[in-house]
């Protein structure tokens, strides 16, 4: 049972709501795929880290064979590569990687090389598996790592949660992939309709069942709510806007390790979830 | 020489284009003959990368020296390479940064920004 977490923007709840539920599941696994600034490790804390690097394949010209026809320069749609003084310059940041220049060099002269962009740690908290992609900065794509993620999820039914980065682009994309069910969390304002909406519309395209999370309530009217209510989307539960827990939050501690209040509503969220999922 | 400058419109008496990249145009303007040509630049409208392949067009018009008021890292690597000069243009027009140039009173240009590259905003 693969449960991706999304929304449109990040400081919703995302990590939040993925870390708590990991840990209201017990024997679970939790897959941070938010490769630009992973947090979930900050909650978890996890025990005997091991960590291996991913790396993608960049062009290596051998100068030696290089005629200078500039077809690798004119193929490569990313700008990465440019011809100067008789030589091949690479850009390596903006490659990403299609391989396209070494099936393209007429003279064979491209070859492919290893370049490291980030590494995924694999830890242990209680009973959760906690593994985090971490990409180097200043990379183009966080996808290759998202790849090398979800390859951690076990192939029993053990429930694995998801921590998507904020969004709606390829890179969520990726991380949905294996999903079985999405849920959305959202903010109570109309800036957060907004970004519910890009997440709304991303899952149904790909055709992932979903709910949404209400998260940071107040008292009095919800336009995330309404959007819900007007387009029919089931709401899984409500999240106060609370000191209690932005208090445990603030202080990097898992809000249903600390608290019964919140130990039962996360199980019990847990519980609507594994409901949706088997229906 | 040849002198390379990214250009706003087809006219030496237009001001300097602010972004290198993704400038419209380049004027090549040639000390010798006076000639002026202005060449449309590819890169304007490229997703990613503009610098560098604006780079490669001024690399490829065989200038000595480039006149901009900016310049992002990977686009100054690929002209530093071919030995072109970067000059930091002045207030004025196409042709005053030319003038300025050739009395000597451009300096190099030395504040190489880190590029823009989709997001972030300034420098």
């Amino acid at each position: 049972m693969n449960i991706a977490v999304l929304s449109g923007k990040g400081g919703t709840g995302k990590t939040l709501v993925s870390v708590n539920l990991a840990a209201a599941a017990g024997k679970s696994t939790y897959i941070d795929c938010d490769v630009e600034e992973p947090n979930g490790h900050l909650f978890f804390k996890p025990q005997n880290v091991e960590s291996k690097y991913v790396s993608v394949k960049i062009p290596l010209v051998d100068e030696s064979l290089c005629n200078g026809c500039r077809k690798c320069v004119d193929f490569c749609k990313f700008n990465a590569l440019a011809y100067v003084s008789s030589k091949v310059l690479l850009f390596d940041v903006m490659c990403h990687s299609c391989g396209g220049c070494s099936l393209l060099c007429p003279q064979k002269a491209i070859s492919e090389r290893d370049k490291s962009i980030g590494e995924i740690q694999r830890g242990i908290s209680d009973d959760v598996t906690v593994v985090s992609g971490i990409m180097n900065t200043g990379e183009a794509s966080g996808v290759p790592i998202i790849k090398g993620l979800l390859e951690y999820i076990p192939k029993s039914e053990e429930p694995t949660f998801i921590d998507c980065p904020p969004g709606s682009a390829c890179i969520v994309m990726e991380s949905i992939r294996d999903a079985d069910y999405c849920v959305l969390v959202a903010e109570p304002t109309l800036f957060g309709v907004h970004n519910l909406n890009m997440v709304y519309n991303l899952v149904k395209l790909f055709g992932k069942p979903y709910g949404v999370v209400l998260n940071k309530c107040l008292e009095g009217y919800n336009p995330s709510e309404e959007f819900c209510i007007k387009n029919g989307i089931n709401i899984l539960g409500r999240i106060p806007f609370d000191n209690e827990l932005g208090t445990l939050n603030s202080n990097a501690l898992i809000s249903v390790r600390e608290s019964e209040k919140y130990r039962a509503l996360f199980s019990s969220l847990l519980e609507t979830i594994k409901k949706e999922v088997q229906a | 020489m040849k002198i390379a400058v990214p250009a706003d419109e087809k006219s030496l008496e237009s001001g300097v284009c602010p972004s290198f990249g993704r400038a419209p145009y380049f004027l090549v303007y040639d000390t010798e003959t006076k000639e002026s040509e202005f060449i449309d630049n590819s890169a304007a409208t490229s997703q990613g990368g503009a610098g560098v392949k604006a780079a490669q067009t001024i690399v490829d018009s065989k200038s000595s020296a480039l006149l901009t008021p900016r310049c992002g890292e990977n686009a100054a690597v690929a002209i530093k390479a071919a030995n072109i000069k970067i000059y930091k243009t002045i207030e004025g027009s196409i042709m005053d940064n030319i003038n300025a140039l050739l009395e000597g009173k451009l300096s190099e240009l030395e504040d190489i920004h880190p590029g823009f590259h989709g997001h972030q905003g300034g420098k």
